[in-house]
């Protein structure tokens, strides 16, 4: 069988290329996935559609609102340079630069680690707790949904054939708000998460105004905890306010036993993470 | 099968080579274009020995189509080196921070970016972004303190 | 810090110096051949077509479609490879032919999850590939058993009809017994007697580089060049299965990615040899790291239990050790290393020490660092531990009191001659590391420290070396040797040493099968040691001729003319009679003065004695997620004499870097289909570059008297201490003993919360 390969210039060329391709195309962004799947063999794509010489997609802007628009095709160091973007969203940029050695952060996408549809992946729960909005162009036009909306399950997306994800959309940040991401992994580097949790939320005279968090590696997609959140918003972040955000992450979790970790030691450890986030989200956002 | 004409910069030399659409840049690297300095350890980005820059940021070869070569700056190990050896270079050898040397190449890669975009790094800055460089041989003290080592000479010539 | 051995401790020019090795330019520049680097014209591809059951009878295999595909130049089954009839055995080294031949290609049955079953040489890689999926097996697909102790259970699936066990059929494949003393009467006497079982799983040597060779057949005859560590061992393997004499196989030595034992034997290259043959094509073959983990030998799972006796004032009377070891496919655990090893360090007048070598459906073990001892220390150094406690003894104390030393006998046969076991307790005692207190539990994180010893027999036999003198006074070396760590340094400072002349004057090479005489495996901690000696005595005979040139220039007797610092002086009555002859100027005259100057020594050495080094470890505990990552990590060994000590430190920082990847984080995981589930660096995890420490390595050198230069084995004992160091270190952070390898988050949560409950 023929391989293609493909690197248009603008959306609707990719977006013409990767729906002819039907279910044999596949977007490459930064690849890390895509082409150790190639080589195990678990995919083997008749048209592979290289995005990154897409402007809209290599590319982070600011909104006019003070958010950002990130290209889905942006690397996790590029995401890193970005001073303002570091700023003010810390917990996605640190998230997307977790995702493997310095070697991958060069390539790794948040576009791709979304698509790739892991419930692993470290960019995700960040996403999911900043209420990112993900645009996506396909033959029918442009539409917008809350990322949490994107996973359908492992390896699986909510997406039309022939949809591409273009960007993320990062509301803009009051005062007293920040985030952060931690994960849990046996080495310091270079390994899938056995959990992870990213917490958003905006602190006001050291009582938690809003929040949400997001929770990977513990259910089929990662999950927006909206029982967590509740249990923070209104609280001074006090032990007990975090004890019983802490059970709600640990309620949510539908594990699995496998290589990387246990159903009762990810269960045991979300609620370790979502305390420990937490008050990094919230020492970022100028303490309790 | 056809396959696609790339052209591209090698190590500041324009280069053109022939390749399929799935072929990694490392097959390229070390098959056609003969450049073996790149190792192949475990072809899915785990350990590092592939390590080249593309626009001066290092990558896994095995991990970059060599397709997207196309326009493109690359470097490798075989163009480290000038007329004399790059301080790392040196440095490794004078404190034995290689054992059997097939990580080597691809360590001194990430640990040359290191230096251009970090002159003085600290010791868990250089372990953090050399994590992605396996080596088996040495426990890595001889290759952290050789870096750590190269970043003060190079500050102090400068 | 390292503390290292000063450069200016004897009146040395260039042993014990950090001299840089003849091999590195061209290993930091990516101009060294490795075996996978290597290409031919007209080279073909060979990839092999792999079992996907962990246990199954091969009905038939129909490599029809395959020959015919387009681009396939020759395909190759077991029925290609000299078959070793199981009646009799044929030894090479520790390997037996009979499983070797069973091993390279599975036989009458594939034996586990990635057995090679056919082999396919084409004109691209993904044609070889695509034609192995053309190959039709047919299987009957049987139970399986992986796990040691499953495995030795009467019910369990037999693999092999002919090894029987006390008259059954068993998966038991052989066993090996030491015995000192009575231990009915040892224990009878103990005070505090502790017995404990412990299990560890198998790990990867995990060499970054995979197997890869490249055969050329012409006229009959072979060509091979490969990764191995050793090229007449890949010169008589090869030999052995494919019916070629071994002056018909020349073996080339390329430059090695790894090996840690993993590369004592060979797996590609008689597969290699035969498609070269039959194609009339060079073939070239290379592992991917799925391939390397799921058919190259890991080490061996585990299943151990060890009792000691102690009287009240801290004096070990008795032991005894059982160490069941996975053999995987086909025999050949090192239990020799299990059980010889673990008891070793100490004087002890009872032991009892048994080993089972026993067969399960995984890849064949191949030889890892120390084979077996790691997995006895970790037994007996856990139970010392314990031992040393209930005692209320500093462990180090307690282990200096029972240590071995000059005259011990030792269960496993020496009575050993002057070690340095005592002096490496005593400096980890005085060490600063062990005299500085550990950090105070805080922000939720536990610290712990945990002391180990360990023991390695090392290794002499067979070396060769050719010492050749160039016109213009500069030296070549041969040895036979492939370099896999910086042995080439280390010869090149001997002999610049004894010739005195500088170092850089001295280059270095690895000959081939054809080029040098017979050299055993670079293995067993024993290149340095052994190379030093052939080449000592090959450099002596050298000096011997430079004596005698000098004497015929100036027509006096050679016996009145003396080497020193590089030049032939006169000596005796004939002192200053005449000028000086250096090196460069008897070279200038060789051709006159009776020919080419050089020599050759080739030996069985003797005399290697055992290793032993003491290791410290701290650990800080994250008790709500089960990590342990090691803080500071301190290792002692006597070395004998350090010949290049930048790379004695190498090779002892490396191995307490595998053995604190085996204790916390490497593990074979299997699923339900007995396949390995972690065939990739991203799951087999090894540690990175930010998950240690410092590696401290303090060089003891208490010279080996057997030695000309009084070397010791170095590059094995330190992967036996560390398991044992890191788990009672992770015992005094959290007042729990863990008696199961690796201490993986998972695991060591579930511990803590058991003891919580």
């Amino acid at each position: 069988m023929d391989i293609q390969y493909v690197a248009p210039r603008t959306l609707d060329e990719a977006v013409r290329a990767f729906a002819a391709a039907a279910g044999a195309g596949r977007i490459l962004a930064g690849g890390t996935d895509l082409l150790v799947q190639m080589r195990n063999g678990v995919v083997a794509p008749g048209t592979i559609v290289d995005i990154k010489k897409i402007g809209e997609l290599t590319s982070i802007e600011e909104t006019k609102d003070g958010g950002f628009r990130v290209g889905a095709a942006v690397s996790g160091a590029v995401l890193r340079e970005h001073a303002k973007l570091s700023k003010v969203w810390p917990g996605v940029v640190e998230a997307t630069n977790l995702i493997g050695s310095t070697q991958v952060q060069g390539r790794a996408t948040p576009g791709g680690n979304l698509c790739n549809g892991s419930p692993a992946g470290d960019s995700v729960p960040a996403m999911v707790a900043a209420g990112a909005i993900v645009t996506i162009q396909g033959p029918n036009g442009r539409r917008e949904m809350p990322v949490e909306k994107v996973p359908k399950g492992p390896g699986r997306l909510n997406l039309e054939p022939g949809e591409i994800v273009v960007s993320f959309t990062l509301p803009p940040r009051g005062k007293g708000s920040s985030d952060a991401y931690l994960r849990m992994i046996p080495r310091t580097e270079m390994d899938i998460a056995v959990v992870g949790c990213g917490v958003s939320l905006t602190m006001d005279g050291g009582t938690c105004t809003a929040a949400r968090v997001g929770l990977g590696a513990v259910a089929p997609t990662v999950l927006l905890v909206e029982e967590a959140a509740k249990a923070l918003i209104g609280s001074k972040l006090d032990d007990a306010a975090l004890a019983k955000a802490a059970a709600a992450c640990s309620a949510a979790c539908r594990p699995i036993d496998d290589k990387r970790g246990t159903i009762a030691y990810r269960t045991k450890v979300a609620g370790v993470l979502l305390k420990r986030t937490t008050l990094i989200a919230a020492e970022r956002a100028g303490g309790k | 099968m056809a396959k696609l004409h790339v052209s591209t910069t090698i190590n500041g030399e324009p280069q053109e080579f022939l390749c399929d659409a799935d072929q990694s840049m490392l097959d390229v690297l070390r098959g056609p274009l003969g450049l073996t300095g790149a190792k192949e350890g475990c072809g899915t980005g785990d350990c590092g020995a592939c390590t080249i820059t593309l626009n001066g940021r290092i990558v896994c070869s095995c991990l970059m189509l060599a397709a997207e070569a196309e326009g493109q700056q690359i470097g490798t190990i075989e163009g480290m080196a000038g007329e004399e050896l790059h301080p790392l270079q040196q440095k490794f050898l004078e404190s034995a921070a290689l054992q059997c040397g097939i990580c080597t190449p691809g360590v001194l890669m990430a640990a040359k970016a290191l230096l251009e975009k970090n002159p003085d790094p600290t010791e868990h800055e250089v372990r953090f972004w050399l994590a992605g460089n396996l080596c088996r041989c040495t426990g890595y003290d001889k290759i952290i303190r050789a870096v750590m080592d190269t970043a003060a000479d190079m500050r102090a010539a400068r | 810090m390292t503390t290292n051995t000063p450069d200016t401790a004897n009146d040395n020019k260039w042993i014990g110096k950090r001299t840089i090795r003849p091999d590195g330019a061209d290993k930091v520049t990516g101009r060294a051949a490795y075996a996978a680097d290597t290409t031919m014209p007209g080279m073909i591809w060979g990839k092999v077509l792999r079992s996907p059951h962990p246990h199954a009878r091969i009905k038939s295999i129909d490599t029809s479609k395959a020959e015919v595909h387009p681009g396939v130049k020759a395909v190759m089954t077991a029925k290609d490879i000299v078959n070793f009839p199981i009646e009799k055995s044929v030894m090479l080294g520790i390997q037996d032919m009979r499983w070797m031949c069973r091993n390279v290609m599975a036989r009458e049955k594939a034996l586990f999850a990635g057995h090679p079953v056919a082999a396919v040489a084409a004109t691209t890689e993904k044609i070889a590939a695509e034609a192995c999926k053309l190959i039709v097996v047919e299987y009957e697909v049987l139970p399986f058993v992986i796990d040691v102790e499953e495995a030795m259970k009467p019910e369990a699936p037999i693999l092999h009809d002919f090894i029987r066990f006390k008259d059954k059929p068993s998966n038991i494949a052989g066993t090996l017994e030491h015995r000192l003393g009575d231990i009915g009467e040892g224990f009878a006497k103990a005070d505090i007697v502790i017995e404990r079982s412990f299990r560890t799983q198998p790990v990867h040597q995990g060499y970054i580089e995979p197997h890869a060779c490249l055969v050329s057949v012409s006229d009959g005859k072979a060509t091979v060049w490969s990764s191995s560590q050793g090229q007449f061992m890949v010169r008589a393997m090869c030999a052995y299965l494919t019916g070629l004499p071994q002056n018909d196989i020349r073996a080339i030595p390329a430059e090695i990615g790894g090996g840690f034992g993993g590369k004592t034997i060979i797996y590609l290259e008689p597969l290699a040899l035969i498609l070269a043959k039959k194609s009339g094509r060079p073939v070239k073959m290379t592992m991917s790291r799925a391939e390397v983990f799921h058919a190259s030998g890991p080490t061996s799972g585990s299943y151990s239990t060890v009792k000691l006796g102690a009287t009240r004032d801290g004096k070990l009377v008795a032991a005894q050790g059982t160490f069941c070891l996975q053999a995987g496919a086909l025999p050949g655990s090192p239990i020799r290393g299990a059980a010889g090893c673990a008891f070793a360090p100490y004087d002890i007048p009872n032991v009892h020490s048994f080993g089972y070598d026993v067969v399960s459906n995984r890849s064949k073990v191949a030889a890892y660092r120390a084979p077996g001892a790691p997995i006895g220390a970790y037994a007996v150094e856990c139970v010392m531990d314990e031992v040393a406690e209930a005692l209320k003894m500093d462990p180090l104390d307690f282990r200096l009191k029972n240590a071995a030393k000059q005259g011990t006998k030792a269960a496993h046969g020496p009575v050993y001659p002057r070690i340095g076991f005592v002096e490496t307790i005593e400096e980890a005692r005085k060490h600063a590391h062990y005299t500085t207190p550990l950090p105070k539990a805080g922000k939720g994180m536990l610290y712990g420290r945990g002391v180990a010893s360990g023991f390695w027999f090392n290794a002499g036999g067979e070396s060769s070396a050719q010492v050749n003198i160039n016109e213009d006074g500069t030296v070549v070396v041969i040895t036979g040797h492939p370099d896999i760590g910086g042995s080439r340094a280390a010869t090149a400072n001997i002999t610049a040493e004894l010739l005195g002349i500088d170092y850089k004057k001295v280059s270095v090479l690895i000959g081939d099968t054809s080029v040098i005489g017979f050299s055993n495996l670079t293995g067993g901690s024993r290149v340095t040691y052994a190379s030093a000696m052939v080449v000592t005595q090959s450099t002596e005979r050298v000096i011997t001729q430079l004596r005698e040139r000098a004497a015929k220039i100036w027509k006096i007797d050679p016996d009145a003319v003396v080497w020193e610092n590089g030049e032939a002086r006169p000596a005796g009555d004939n002192a200053g009679k005449f000028e000086p002859l250096s090196l460069g100027q008897i070279a200038a005259q060789a051709s006159a003065t009776g020919g080419p100057i050089g020599a050759g020594q080739q030996l069985n050495t003797m005399g290697a004695e055992g290793g032993f080094a003491t290791h410290v470890c701290d650990v800080e505990v994250d008790p709500d997620l089960g990590i342990v990552r090691v803080l500071r990590y301190t290792a002692v060994q006597d070395v004998g004499r350090a010949i290049h000590p930048s790379y004695v430190e190498g090779q002892i920082q490396g191995g307490a870097a595998q053995g604190i990847g085996w204790a916390l984080s490497e593990e074979y995981i299997f699923n339900k289909d007995g396949k390995l589930d972690n065939p990739s660096f991203l799951d087999y995890r090894m540690p990175v570059s930010s998950d240690l420490p410092m590696l401290d390595s303090v060089i003891l050198e208490i010279p080996n008297p057997k030695h000309p230069q009084g070397v010791r084995g170095v590059g094995e004992v330190p992967l036996v201490p560390p398991l044992a160091a890191i788990s009672n270190a992770v015992y005094d952070a959290l007042g729990r003993r863990f008696y199961s390898l690796p201490m993986s988050p998972p695991k060591v949560l579930a511990t803590m919360d058991m003891a919580a409950e």
